[in-house]
């Protein structure tokens, strides 16, 4: 078990961020809508934060899943980085994100 | 493109909690509670069950709870809340959760976790528990073994916590605070911290069913309200990334109302042990109201969206004055429609936490007043109807399924 001073996650472009066992990504075909689950939370993501979060897989880096979106859209890299990087670091704050060394099994 | 993922609305991509739309055309609610049992261990005075406790032979059956969590996942439900109660004494909870996790559900315990050891958590993770919430009534044994009625709790929820990271669960310390652990706040935070839980949740008793009987032994004073306000808020800056807050602040000394579950039948209900569906778990207090049951013949949806208990105070139409043309009606529904009728005898007048309210004076005077009382003895909570705390505790009695 890692400290608890060790989750505070600072997101670059060097992380590869996961979802916890405590955050999950569902489609809700109720609702006709993504939405991550947390404890006592339901967020709703929009659909480019869903794509971004559906590239958090604990494999890839922050730095290769800017290039993807870059590519795809066709947009400035500093650009998406600057706000990739804001989006994950509030979620990481929240703890609904972590880096893929200390992630849980789900 | 802009990527940004915030709570509010702003420009770009974002993450909203919860989504507005679904709560105004009172579709199914995204998170339900279930309570499995009334059956628990612990005798803490403030506890949210209703003063008449179901029996462990009206519970719903295994299958039951299966088919009930079947439905709620297929009408939209995504999140469950297993709770009680002390949902462990249920021979089935593992069985249940691998269910609601099979059926798309998130899984989430709420626990005192005293009957739990290594190998009981370790099936729940198993079976896909997706959180564990334990609730602490201080951060050492005297005051918290004396809150919970229950010799060594303290401890063995300090060791359930830690079975629980170390099984890699996400952990929520739930701290249920009052006038008589006000001052350990801080420890309790740091506690949380040291057990390596994600989160924290701060809640200060609300007072309906056993905690109105208890509430001159509970109730805080003003001065430990704003105390435990610049505590919370400091600790939250500093843990930042370390540990998440939610903070729940006792209503009585606040000039608005809470928006009690979100306004009555718009975004909750909780399942009672023997299957009732309620619009809070305090509803039961309200007398007059009929409660419809999953053992019934109408569907979870049909409940719902209408059955009598549930239009009774949804919206604004059986507002009364002054909430019928307040400018805030839409925002906080009136307040708690379980503690207007506690207080004035009817559900439908306005919460006295509010200001508007012609009862609201007198409440915040009676609380203040007996926040400054000498009463501490508590009346633990049970099947007895309660019990009054002997001057000298004695020998536990044991606790028996």
């Amino acid at each position: 078990m890692e400290s608890p001073r060790s989750r505070r996650m600072d997101v670059s472009e060097a992380s590869r961020p996961v979802l916890p066992r405590h955050t999950k990504l569902r489609f809700d075909s109720t609702r006709e809508r993504w939405v991550l689950l947390a404890p006592e939370r339901v967020l709703a993501p929009d659909d480019i934060a869903v794509e971004v979060l559906q590239l958090c897989d604990g494999e890839r880096s922050v730095e290769q899943l800017v290039g993807t979106l870059a590519e795809k859209y066709a947009a400035d890299r500093a650009e998406i980085s600057h706000d990739v990087i804001a989006m994950l670091q509030d979620l990481a704050d929240k703890g609904f994100l972590v880096e893929a060394r200390e992630s849980s099994a789900s | 493109m802009t990527v940004s993922v915030t709570d509010t609305a702003s420009e770009g991509p974002s993450v909203l909690e919860k989504p507005a739309s679904v709560a105004e055309t009172f579709g199914i609610p995204m998170a339900v509670l279930a309570e499995l049992t009334h059956r628990c261990p612990l005798q803490c005075p403030y506890c949210s069950n209703p003063l008449e406790l179901e029996r462990s032979s009206t519970e719903l059956t295994t299958e039951e709870w299966k088919r009930v969590l079947r439905e709620l996942a297929e009408i939209g439900v995504l999140q469950i809340h297993f709770s009680g109660g002390e949902p462990t004494v249920r021979k089935d909870l593992a069985e249940l959760v691998r269910h609601a996790n099979d059926v798309g559900l998130y899984t989430n315990l709420i626990t005192s976790a005293v009957l739990l050891d290594r190998d009981k958590l370790k099936a729940l993770a198993d079976a896909g528990l997706s959180h564990v919430q334990i609730s602490f009534q201080g951060c050492e044994p005297t005051v918290a073994d004396r809150v919970a009625g229950y010799k060594n709790a303290h401890e063995k929820k300090l060791q359930a916590a830690r079975w629980t990271r170390e099984l890699d669960l996400p952990l929520t310390v739930n701290a249920v605070m009052h006038r008589q652990n006000l001052h350990q706040l801080s420890d309790m935070i740091q506690m949380a911290v040291d057990l390596d839980a994600h989160r924290i949740e701060i809640a200060n008793v609300q007072y309906y069913g056993w905690a109105l009987k208890n509430r001159a032994a509970l109730m805080p004073t003003v001065e430990q309200m704003e105390a435990a306000i610049r505590i919370v808020e400091e600790a939250e800056q500093r843990l930042k990334g370390v540990l998440a807050f939610d903070h729940v602040i006792p209503d009585y000394y606040a000039a608005r109302p809470k928006k009690c579950m979100g306004g009555w039948g718009r975004q909750f209900f909780n399942i009672t042990p023997s299957g009732k569906i309620l619009p809070c778990h305090a509803a039961e207090t309200i007398t007059g109201l009929n409660f419809e049951s999953v053992r019934g013949n109408k569907s979870i949806a049909w409940i719902w969206q209408n059955s009598d208990a549930f239009n009774r105070y949804r919206g604004t139409g059986w507002m009364k004055e002054p909430c019928k043309s307040c400018a805030f009606r839409e925002e906080d529904f009136g307040g708690c429609r379980c503690q207007a009728f506690a207080l004035t005898g009817d559900a439908a007048n306005t919460d006295p936490a509010c200001a508007f309210s012609p009862r609201h004076e007198e409440v915040f005077k009676a609380a203040a007043r007996e926040a400054e009382g000498e009463t501490r003895a508590f009346i633990y909570r049970n099947f007895a109807g309660g019990t009054p705390e002997a001057a000298d505790p004695g020998e536990e009695k044991p606790f028996s399924l």
